[in-house]
């Protein structure tokens, strides 16, 4: 188990600045943290690496206190047997794989360290690029190896901050299956940071959310990614239409709410926030959860149906984007996912008259008011 | 040819003293940040501005029986540095100092640091990571150190003069050899050992580009590869 307290801010001219405080305890395996890009991820990493000096908090594995700023404890560190595969991996280019899978193994007498090796790479299936050059093997591989490289040395904790972004599914998955079964047997706390709402699908059995340096939510992929609480996470997740809104009436009795979209006339209900009348908010709708009719539909159970004109329609892959303006007012612009199929079947073109169709549950009221 | 002989052993006394002094100095520049580091990093680059003559001048005072290190030289050997090949290889070390420490912190500032974060995780002291990682890929700017120190001691004229004087064997150099013959119209003798000192720096110069072109591409490849 590892748990860190942790508060630093930070400063700097590329960065946007923000302070980073958290809380966490991470249980052994694999534990998600997601977030748009400068939300702290990687500072976070840092911290708990050593590598960055928190300006308070406290760091445990186990019981073992790497790092309390009060007390004035702060393990160096070589001395954390924390290991850390970063976004460039950091193979060290002169070196071969084994000698990079040996680096960290300098006190281990000879012979334990060279099966020490085979065995590592073996277990990420690059046994054969042995005594190739780091640089000289291809992108895949090199994550395995740097995978193996820090592995090998037994870590408590593994902190991975996105080797796989650049890979495809294919081979980022069975990396990921390589060290998931590599960790049934070592069983430590492994933190997995990203920004792609792909890999948190398909990589974690927790998730935390990560937004300006603050834990926003914890739970399952699930969980936190479909009701996003914040815009930036929004985005981040995967939600094509963000609006700003204004809410007008509040129907605590059937547990939704109206809302007034800002820039234009067209109101939408939606369920019932943290939100008095006349506060502004922010709503959060997936462009896969919005329907087309060409036709004004009725006995409808959705609640939101708002007459609009398409203004562009554009294929990608096997599905089309459509942009459609709303009727009330040409400022709201919606993004809808269409199939080819459905397309086809309603011989939508530019300029036709659409009605959208939104379930009520399907806008997420965001908690900021950017 | 006493004197070329002489002015390659100052040179290569000069780049291997500069290296093991320079080697920490540039590797705390380059990695440490403190206040006032810009003060030393000014005194480093010194010898850049400063008229030969004027830094062969305080090393004189400072050689001589009332200065600081000439005392400390009476006090162990019995005799000062002033006018000596030991006074020469002080001076010189003084004078080349910016031709080695500056490639050396160039490429020790080039260095990705992820590489020396990943080292230290994996266990590694510094001085480790020193030696197994810093200095294998910095190999090019210490190459360039060496040898840049080697050829600027080669060619060093004002400093000498004022430090070592003149004394054949001890310490009139090539350069030195040069202007003497030039002075007593020993033309074609003075023209000789020009053309050896052109050669050798230019052969110097052209294995040093070609060899840090070599290492420099390969370790440009395997960057861009990433």
């Amino acid at each position: 188990m590892l748990t860190a307290q942790l508060k630093k801010s930070r400063s700097g001219r590329t960065q946007s600045s923000f302070v980073l405080d958290v809380a966490l305890e991470i249980p052994p395996g694999i534990t998600i943290v997601f977030g748009p890009s400068g939300a702290g991820k990687s500072t976070l990493l840092d911290c708990i690496a050593g590598l960055l000096k928190p300006d308070a908090g406290r760091i445990e594995i186990n019981g073992d206190v790497l790092l309390d700023v009060e007390r004035r404890i702060d393990v160096a560190p070589p001395k954390r047997k924390i290991a850390y595969v970063f976004q460039s991996l950091a193979l060290f280019p002169h070196m071969t794989v084994k000698q990079n899978a040996a680096y960290g193994l300098a006190d281990v007498p000879a012979p334990q360290r060279a099966s020490l090796v085979n065995s590592i790479l073996a277990a990420f299936r690059v046994e054969q690029l042995a005594n190739r050059k780091a640089d000289e093997i291809s992108g895949g591989e090199r994550q395995r190896v740097a995978l193996a490289r820090s592995l090998a040395t037994s870590p408590r904790v593994l902190l991975l901050d996105e080797p796989l972004t650049a890979l495809d599914e294919g081979l980022k998955k069975s990396i990921m299956e390589d060290l998931q079964r590599w960790n049934t047997a070592q069983n430590i706390p492994i933190l997995y940071v990203t920004h792609s709402r792909a890999e948190v699908d398909t990589l974690g059995e927790r998730v935390i959310a990560l937004d300006q340096g603050q834990i926003i939510s914890t739970g399952t992929p699930q969980e936190v990614l479909d009701t996003p609480r914040r815009s930036s996470l929004a985005q981040a997740s995967g939600f094509e239409n963000l609006f700003s809104g204004v809410v007008t009436e509040l129907r605590e009795a059937d547990g939704v709410m109206r809302v007034r979209l800002v820039k234009g006339a067209c109101e939408i209900e939606t369920p019932l926030g943290y939100a008095a009348a006349g506060t502004a908010i922010r709503l959060a709708i997936r462009a896969g959860d919005i329907l087309l009719a060409t036709e004004r539909p009725y006995g409808l159970s959705a609640r939101n149906v708002i007459a609009g004109k398409i203004i562009s329609l554009e294929q990608r892959g096997t599905m089309f984007i459509a942009q459609v303006a709303a009727d009330a007012d040409g400022a709201v612009v919606f993004t809808v996912h269409l199939t080819l199929g459905a397309k086809r079947v309603l011989e939508l073109e530019v300029n036709h008259t659409v009605w959208l169709v939104i379930k009520t549950h399907s806008c997420h009221v965001l908690e900021d008011q950017k | 040819m006493d004197s070329l002989i002489l002015s390659v052993r100052l040179a290569a006394c000069v780049s291997g003293i500069l290296l093991l002094i320079g080697m920490p100095l540039a590797y705390w520049l380059a990695y440490w940040n403190w206040r006032g580091k810009f003060l030393l990093e000014a005194i480093v680059a010194l010898p850049l501005v400063l008229p030969p003559t004027v830094l062969g001048f305080y090393v004189l005072i400072a050689l001589g029986p009332h200065g600081p290190i000439g005392k400390i030289s009476h006090a162990l050997f019995h005799r000062g540095l002033a006018f000596t090949f030991g006074g020469l290889v002080f001076a010189s070390v003084l004078y080349s100092f910016p031709f080695t420490v500056q490639p050396l912190i160039a490429s020790f500032e080039a260095m990705d640091r992820r590489l020396l974060d990943a080292s230290a995780l994996l266990g590694a002291s510094r001085f480790r990571t020193f030696t197994k990682v810093i200095l294998p890929l910095s190999l090019p700017g210490i190459v360039t150190a060496v040898v840049l120190s080697f050829a600027h001691t080669l060619g060093e004229f004002g400093v000498v003069l004022m430090v070592g004087g003149n004394l054949p064997g001890i310490t009139r150099t090539a350069s030195i050899d040069i202007y003497d013959r030039v002075q007593s119209m020993e033309y074609a003798e003075a023209n000789r050992m020009a053309l050896v000192l052109l050669i050798i720096s230019f052969v110097v110069l052209s294995a040093v580009y070609g060899v840090n072109r070599r290492i420099g591409r390969r370790m440009w490849a395997s960057w861009a590869a990433r």
